[in-house]
């Protein structure tokens, strides 16, 4: 059972991060729409992730389908807890899906700058508020015994979790503009990587306070594998630097992948064994070990995933292939 | 305002709203197949030009689809967290299964069809347009496992206060799945067959595009006739089915009050809860009880059986089992015209039938929406039948206020969306297909 309910940990891990990765890019990229000259060079943001934006909310769709199966206890606690925030995320990701593809259907220029600025808020507004639910996960929750939030949505709005919050934006800006730069060519790939430059001053230092901050107040439960990965993650993130700085695009966008990989997993390691810590009394928190569901669903959950997610991989990397080269 | 009212009221409104879209997109989604099959053995370019235009209606569509059903996915922990521990062994794992099984099949496969037709042959290109019809209808498969579980409950057994599953294929295939997963599809392709249909006879009335439009028109005549006794036949053997695993429900449909046999199925009526009674009843005698057994001595159990605390909202369940049966008999009648003038060559030409078939787009919408309301006020008051009410199931620690404000935001959301969706599909109708010899982008 244990076993299992640590596989599951896992493998929601992996869901999670996946759709950080994927999502983070293309959320990335919406980060800087704004930014972009219009016209053109918002077209061809836009393009180069049309093919890829929908499979890769899946991956959402799945993490909280998978979390709402092994673990319904802490979906229930956090989606509720957290509910006018991701009232707003839900808001972000209706706007930006759509904007996505509707905003190049009529050549109207009030309409395009409509849809550019549903997409950019779109895009900035999830970034932020999914790490400021992670800082909230990481500080922890007042509960109540049955599992429910009592602190009121004013209480998610501290100091520490906008400073992850803040964390998540600039690592989903960095990511976004890596993957511009490699996705396109020219003047726009000088300034992506420019973009690129700058915001990564904001990832490290932002991290470095929000890893520092962590470990004086929030190490709960355990000091050597949090401070392993977090060490890891400073390198990735660093390495970003390195690569970015040859110009080798395509490396930097992988650190990154490396570095976003590495941070969620060091916030696992931290939460470990918690899920959602129980700030007002630990024996409220829900664990991967009190709040899982039965062996039986995480034995035929496993039987699916097992079956399912290598094809789900297959396709991805397939899509990929197929619209592979710089917009 | 009540916390529990507002939970139901923001879940029927977001539920309701993203049930526009799927079932277009199953039923487009065939439609395409079918296109791109004709193409591939005929070569017959119209056919490609068919494809491309209804790839760029379905592409309009998913998009809300899947933004909205994000929503629906999140609102069981946001609006529903009781239920959401009491359910979550068993129900959860049929929503992740969506994610893995169909819909990535679906998303990334629709990319091929809407921005790689130049990027891959042509055989990837029309395994690509079968792979997202499958997607679409495995989601919907899922979806529905999901739903039919709360109706009738399987495969499980309550322990630690929970339902905890006993059981994977007891609780996928429950006994309320298959009848409903078909009547389901066919409502799907009742809506995708129909939507052509009807936006063909828009461009016909109109005059515009007439030589794409009235091959549009032909292609979609069989399939909706098929499609419309599809779901009619699944539907009645759901209606079997909820006769016996939910008779509550079934006498709420029927407004059927007193225990026995010879029942009527009734025309018309109007439900009145407080007389227990319906009045005005007209309709066919003994109907009832042939359709559930085949005989005019089949027993079917009233409402007066039920406690009053146990019985659904009597009237909206009538009126909506009704206005679905209604909605169907037009479309199978639209269907059999349409048919007749198709054998007769003057599918194309009759002005009256397209007027029909134009004004008819909106109403298998409607059907679905009706049908749904039955089937989900038909399981009040139980969020799982006969388990859990549904006054308990809602989150504790979402106050009021918030559900309030949640709901505004939604409601201009969805209404804007709304618009900008039917202002898309307008200007793409106007704007019609490509012309035959222009390459794809």
């Amino acid at each position: 059972m244990v076993t299992l309910q640590i596989i599951w940990l896992l493998l929601i891990g992996i869901l999670i991060i996946g759709y950080a990765i994927l999502d983070g890019f293309d959320l990335g990229v919406g980060c800087w729409h704004l930014f972009a000259k219009k016209g053109r060079e918002r077209t061809l943001f836009l393009r180069s992730i049309e093919p890829f934006w929908d499979g890769n909310e899946v991956w959402l769709l799945t993490g909280g389908g998978a979390l709402f199966a092994a673990f319904p206890p802490v979906y229930a606690t956090v989606f509720s807890g957290f509910y006018l925030a991701l009232m707003l995320v839900l808001l972000g990701l209706i706007f930006r899906a759509v904007s996505i593809e509707y905003r190049n259907k009529v050549e109207d220029p009030r309409w395009v700058a409509a849809w550019d600025f549903a997409f950019a808020i779109g895009s900035i507004l999830p970034s932020l508020l999914y790490a400021v639910a992670v800082g909230n996960l990481v500080r922890g929750l007042q509960l109540n015994a049955i599992g429910d939030y009592t602190g009121g949505f004013f209480a998610l709005l501290n100091p520490y979790a906008l400073v992850v919050g803040l964390v998540g934006l600039s690592m989903f800006a960095v990511h976004g503009a890596l993957y511009l730069a490699v996705k396109t060519g020219g003047e726009l790939q000088l300034r992506a990587r420019a973009w690129a430059a700058q915001s990564w001053w904001a990832y490290a230092a932002l991290f470095l306070v929000a890893a520092a901050w962590t470990a004086c107040c929030y190490l709960r439960n355990g000091v050597a594998l949090p401070v392993v990965l977090a060490v890891a993650s400073v390198t990735a993130i660093a390495l970003i630097r390195v690569f970015s700085r040859k110009g080798e695009d395509l490396k930097a966008f992988f650190a990154s992948c490396a570095g976003i990989a590495l941070v969620m997993l060091a916030v696992v390691a931290v939460l470990f064994p918690n899920l959602v810590t129980a700030s007002n009394d630990p024996s409220l928190s829900l664990t991967i070990f009190n709040a899982s569901s039965s062996f039986r669903t995480l034995g035929v959950m496993l039987v699916i995933a097992l079956l399912g997610m290598p094809v789900v991989i297959g396709y991805t990397v397939y899509i990929h292939r197929v619209f592979k080269g710089k917009v | 305002m009540d916390a529990v009212w507002l939970a139901r009221l923001q879940f029927a409104l977001t539920v309701g709203f993203h049930y526009l879209f799927p079932p277009l997109s199953i039923g487009l989604g065939w439609m395409l197949f079918f296109y791109q099959t004709r193409f591939l053995r005929t070569k017959d370019a119209v056919y490609q030009q068919l494809a491309r235009f209804w790839t760029r209606m379905f592409a309009l569509t998913f998009a809300v689809g899947l933004a909205t059903g994000i929503t629906m996915e999140f609102q069981f922990g946001t609006n529903w967290a009781a239920y959401s521990r009491f359910v979550g062994d068993i129900f959860g794992a049929p929503l992740a299964a969506e994610g893995v099984f169909a819909f990535f099949l679906e998303s990334s496969f629709l990319a091929i069809l809407i921005y790689g037709e130049s990027r891959v042959s042509r055989k990837v290109y029309w395994a690509s347009s079968l792979l997202v019809a499958v997607g679409a209808t495995l989601s919907a498969f899922w979806i529905v496992v999901a739903n039919s579980w709360q109706q009738t409950p399987a495969g499980f057994h309550l322990v630690n206060g929970r339902a905890e599953l006993t059981s994977f294929w007891a609780a996928v295939f429950n006994p309320s799945t298959l009848p409903r997963y078909f009547h389901v599809i066919a409502g799907a392709l009742v809506v995708g067959t129909f939507f052509v249909v009807g936006v063909s006879a828009l461009m016909l009335l109109k005059k515009r595009h007439v030589v794409f439009a009235e091959r549009s028109l032909k292609s979609a005549l069989l399939p909706a006739f098929l499609a419309i006794n599809l779901v009619m036949g699944a539907g009645h053997f759901h209606a079997v089915q909820v006769a016996k695993t939910q008779p509550a429900k079934l006498a709420a449909f029927e407004g059927h009050w007193e225990t026995g046999t010879h029942v009527p199925m009734l025309l018309f009526g109007i439900p009145n809860e407080k007389e227990e009674r319906t009045d005005f009843a007209f309709g066919q005698k003994n109907m009832l009880s042939y359709m559930v057994g085949f005989s005019a001595d089949t027993r079917i159990q009233g409402l007066k059986d039920f406690p009053k605390q146990d019985r659904p909202p009597i009237l909206t369940t009538f009126i909506g089992f009704h206005s679905m049966v209604y909605l169907g008999g037009w479309l199978w009648m639209l269907s059999m015209w349409g048919l007749y003038l198709l054998w007769r060559k003057k599918a194309a030409q009759n002005r009256l039938f397209l007027l029909a078939s134009a004004l008819t787009i909106p109403l298998p919408f409607l059907a679905n929406e009706v049908g749904w309301v039955a089937a989900e006020v038909g399981r009040q008051p139980w969020v799982v039948y006969n388990l859990m009410r549904t006054r308990d199931a809602v989150s504790a620690a979402v106050p009021a206020g918030q559900i309030l404000a949640s709901i505004v935001l939604f409601s201009l959301i969805y209404s804007l969306l709304f618009g900008v969706w039917l202002y898309l599909l307008k200007r793409q109708i106007d704007k019609g297909p490509q012309p035959l010899n222009e390459e794809a982008r």
